[in-house]
């Protein structure tokens, strides 16, 4: 076989290290920074892979292909396994058929996560052990070995990644091809083993507790921890790429580097440590290794330096080492540092979005957005309360529409809602969700709000994708991972099917329907759902006829900008709309809100604005 | 085996990570080993992009050092600001002479820098400072959308990898019916930084005749 050198992510290379290994299901639900690993896998057509509803239903499909004797892979982020951990446990529980690996990416310095998790920590609490690479080669090559271990001693693996391990492009060689293991298809009955009753759940426990120490005894000479002797004077322990940014800063110490961070290879750490003078250690997050050192009785430093929060990088890990005095060498006079006081970028919503209309309305509505004039002032509250979810519909936070009050998990929005009810507020509650988070996990909370009742009103955001971590598709939009035309599942036969009688549609284009359906739901004593259709600006962009400023009837109110478009811009004391990003009869939001009529295509106005 | 650490960063939208991956794809071809990173995940939705391109002869870490980076190829303005803290004493900054406005700055509550104090900050590492008119130079061409491989073409001339390499892996990266569109762009690009190198050369150093062989200097000796 042709040697391949090839620039891969450490996304595509856990695909192609999978692929090779004769993976054959592949289940995900999208996850920045993993969401990369299920695109790059579907896109061989000897795998099986789908986008699941969610991590819970992906490992649960896993487990079933893993039981039936073909391989199987999970990608997730984080927050995804978080939604996985029954499944993932049970797993762990009963073992598996064929190999099962599970990639969790965790996203230190939370560059698109609600929160920072060390997701090594569930490798303790589910008794599984978790691998680390270091860069897209280690990527590439652990899921050989992750299958095996898997098979070997029977259970999931648990594969770690990080966002700048999965979105950073190393070299990966290889000469390998895809080879599947021979066994037979087909699952074999064994019931102790797989229906976890108590009386069979209590051999398993056991078994798992063996199982560790036996993966213990393996870690000590498994080839993925390696010791690279260097200068004696300080030992270095470390794994993913928190070791890359130490080999930059150290490049004379001595390492152990760990592959498997769970269970850890105790012999090999007391070698190691026996022959250095000072041991550190240096990983990102939490001290997960460090406190399991120090536990072998073993003196180490670790997070005496090095940061448990945000992510590192070589600037953070030299400064932490040459405080505490284990970096000797001259420090030259340190460069000018972030300049301050420029402009920051956060992300926005696209001109054209379909959720800008509806967050427009809300926010009037709720008197949340103040116009640029009046800053400074506090906005009045009118007694509504909007809870939020996960996906680009959580910008509407931002001003100048700040139309989210609440956003923590994905699906949370509705039963935050249910609840705040409960808890007797006056205030009216909105609950916001897009369209694959409602499939996601929206419809237990509603199916919650159907059975135990309330006031309150549902909107769903319905844009046909999943749209944040790269416009995936879902349930909802009736095409698969890999390209194929299948049922869609209907949002608003799922409510209705769930006893929502109360139900409307309206184009998210459509700023009287959207501001006519929310008034009537929010007088309505019941629970009502409002779904708020229209297509992504990005997956359809359509430029024709940008608007333009009236000059003769623009009075410079400002009302527009609160729409928090990008195109709208106030430039020399008056409005201004960007022909090149205003997406114009695709959207004409603008237009609609326009309290003088003001906005319009070029060819009805008479004399346009000047840029 | 010369090092190179660079910098490329704009704002969600302009290319500014295919760029970079081709940056890397050269490199690799050229046998050096290659790492490159991107903050991607919602720059597309009009935030700040910046990939690290790490070329050498083995590279640790991903991420480039504050103060280590040979050269910085800015698609706007604002963001050549904003990383130029990563720029080495005297490394290269090529920087398009064009500015995106943050919603911020559109709702007036910040103010974009002028060309002074963006050439100031950048004056902080060094004075080789260029500014191109890349955005006009490729919507006179008549294709915007060549701004990549156009400021590839500037970067190319401070690199030691063939023209040639440049132009095939550019040729394989970009959609079909497009190569030569974006080939003319690359090219004119390398003319360009030429041209803008030897016009502030010839004012930093007088009447000193500066080889093509001079114009490569951006790596670590």
């Amino acid at each position: 076989m042709a040697k391949m050198i090839k620039l891969l992510s450490g996304n595509e290379a856990l695909a192609l290290g999978a692929y090779h290994a004769g993976v054959e299901v592949a289940a995900a639900y999208p996850g920045t920074p993993s969401t990369e690993i299920l695109e790059s896998i579907a896109r061989f057509d000897d795998i099986y892979a789908e986008w699941s509803t969610n991590e819970k239903v992906a490992v649960e499909v896993a487990l079933g292909a893993s039981y039936a004797g073909a391989r199987s892979l999970v990608s997730m982020k984080h927050v995804g396994l978080n939604v996985a951990s029954d499944p993932f446990i049970a797993a762990s529980t009963t073992g598996v058929g064929a190999g099962m690996v599970v990639v969790a990416a965790d996203d230190p310095g939370m560059h698109s996560s609600q929160n920072e998790q060390d997701s090594r920590h569930y490798a303790r609490l589910a008794k599984v052990p978790v691998l680390e690479p270091g860069d897209s080669q280690e990527a590439y090559e652990l899921m050989a070995h992750a299958f095996d271990i898997s098979e070997r001693f029977d259970t999931p693996v648990l594969v770690r990644m990080t966002t700048r391990l999965s979105h950073s492009k190393s070299v990966v060689k290889t000469d390998r091809e895809r080879a599947v293991p021979g066994r037979a298809v087909g699952f074999q009955r064994d019931v102790a083993k797989y229906v976890m009753v108590p009386a069979y759940a209590r051999l398993r426990h056991p078994v798992m507790e063996e199982r560790l120490v036996g993966l213990a005894a393996f870690a000590e000479t498994l080839p993925l921890n390696q010791v690279l002797w260097g200068d004696r004077s300080l030992g270095v322990v470390s794994s993913g790429v928190a070791y890359q940014y130490s080999r930059e800063v150290l490049p004379r110490a001595s390492f152990l580097k760990l592959g498997m961070v769970y269970p850890l290879p105790e012999n090999l750490i007391r070698y190691f440590a026996v022959q250095v003078d000072r041991l550190v250690v240096i990983e990102e997050l939490d001290p997960f290794l460090e406190e399991s050192i120090r536990a072998m009785g073993i003196s180490v430093v670790g997070k005496e330096c090095i940061p448990r929060v945000g992510e590192l990088n070589p600037d953070i890990i030299e400064d932490g080492l040459r405080r505490i005095g284990l970096l000797n060498e001259v420090v030259s006079s340190p460069g000018p540092g972030v300049a301050p006081g420029l402009p920051k970028r956060p992300p926005l919503l696209c001109p054209g979005c379909p959720h800008a209309g509806f967050f427009f309305v809300i926010s009037r509505l709720g008197k949340r957005s103040r116009a640029p004039k009046s800053r400074g002032k506090a906005a009045s509250e009118s007694g509504l309360v909007i809870t939020g979810d996960i996906g680009c519909y959580t910008l509407g936070a931002y001003p100048p529409l700040n139309a989210m009050d609440t956003c923590a998990c994905m699906g949370a929005s509705i039963g935050q809602a249910l609840g705040m009810v409960k808890a007797g507020t006056s205030q009216r509650v909105v609950a916001v969700i897009g369209d694959s988070t409602f499939l996601h996990s929206g419809i237990t909370p509603l199916v919650d709000a159907v059975y135990n009742g309330g006031q309150l009103t549902v909107v769903i955001l319905d844009n046909g994708t999943t749209a944040m971590t790269g416009h995936q598709h879902h349930p909802g939009t009736g095409i698969s991972a890999q390209g194929k035309e299948t049922r869609a599942v209907k949002l608003e036969d799922v409510v209705r099917g769930v006893g929502v009688s109360d139900v409307r549609v309206v184009s998210a284009f459509n700023i009287r329907d959207i501001r006519a359906a929310l008034r009537s739901s929010l007088d309505s004593s019941g629970l009502s759902v409002i779904i708020v259709r229209g297509p992504c600006a990005v997956r359809a962009p359509r430029h024709a006829q940008p608007r333009v400023i009236d000059a003769e009837k623009c009075n410079q109110c400002q009302l527009c900008l609160l729409i928090g478009c990008p195109a709208i811009r106030w430039e020399s004391k008056r409005i201004y709309i960007d022909p090149a990003s205003c997406v114009g009869d695709a959207c004409t939001i603008c237009e609609q809100i326009c309290p003088r009529q003001a906005i319009a295509p070029q060819f009805e106005v008479g004399v346009v604005a000047p840029a | 085996m010369k090092k190179f650490d660079l910098l490329v960063t704009g704002v969600g939208g302009q290319g500014v990570i295919l760029a970079s991956n081709i940056i890397g794809e050269v490199a690799l071809a050229a046998g050096y080993d290659v790492k490159k990173t991107d903050t991607l995940g919602m720059a597309q939705r009009g935030g700040s992009v910046v990939s690290h391109v790490r070329l050498g002869r083995g590279v640790y870490s991903p991420l480039i050092k504050a103060d280590e980076v040979d050269i910085m190829v800015a698609f706007e303005k604002l963001e050549a600001a904003r990383w130029s803290h990563y720029l080495r004493l005297g490394a290269v900054a090529i920087v398009n002479n064009h500015a995106q406005f943050p919603l911020s700055v559109n709702l007036e509550d910040e103010r974009y820098p002028d060309d002074g104090e963006i050439v100031g900050i950048l004056r902080r590492s060094t004075e080789r400072i260029y500014l191109i008119d890349g955005t006009s130079r490729v919507e006179a061409l008549g294709n915007p959308r060549t701004l990549n491989v156009f400021l590839l073409g500037c970067a190319s001339v401070f690199l030691p990898l063939k023209i040639r390499v440049w132009q095939d892996i550019i040729s394989q990266r970009v959609p079909p019916g497009v190569q030569k569109l974006n080939i003319t762009a690359f090219n004119r690009g390398r003319k360009e930084m030429r041209r803008v190198y030897l016009r502030q050369g010839a004012a930093e150093y007088g009447a000193r005749v500066v080889d093509t062989e001079d114009v490569r200097g951006g790596g670590r000796a």
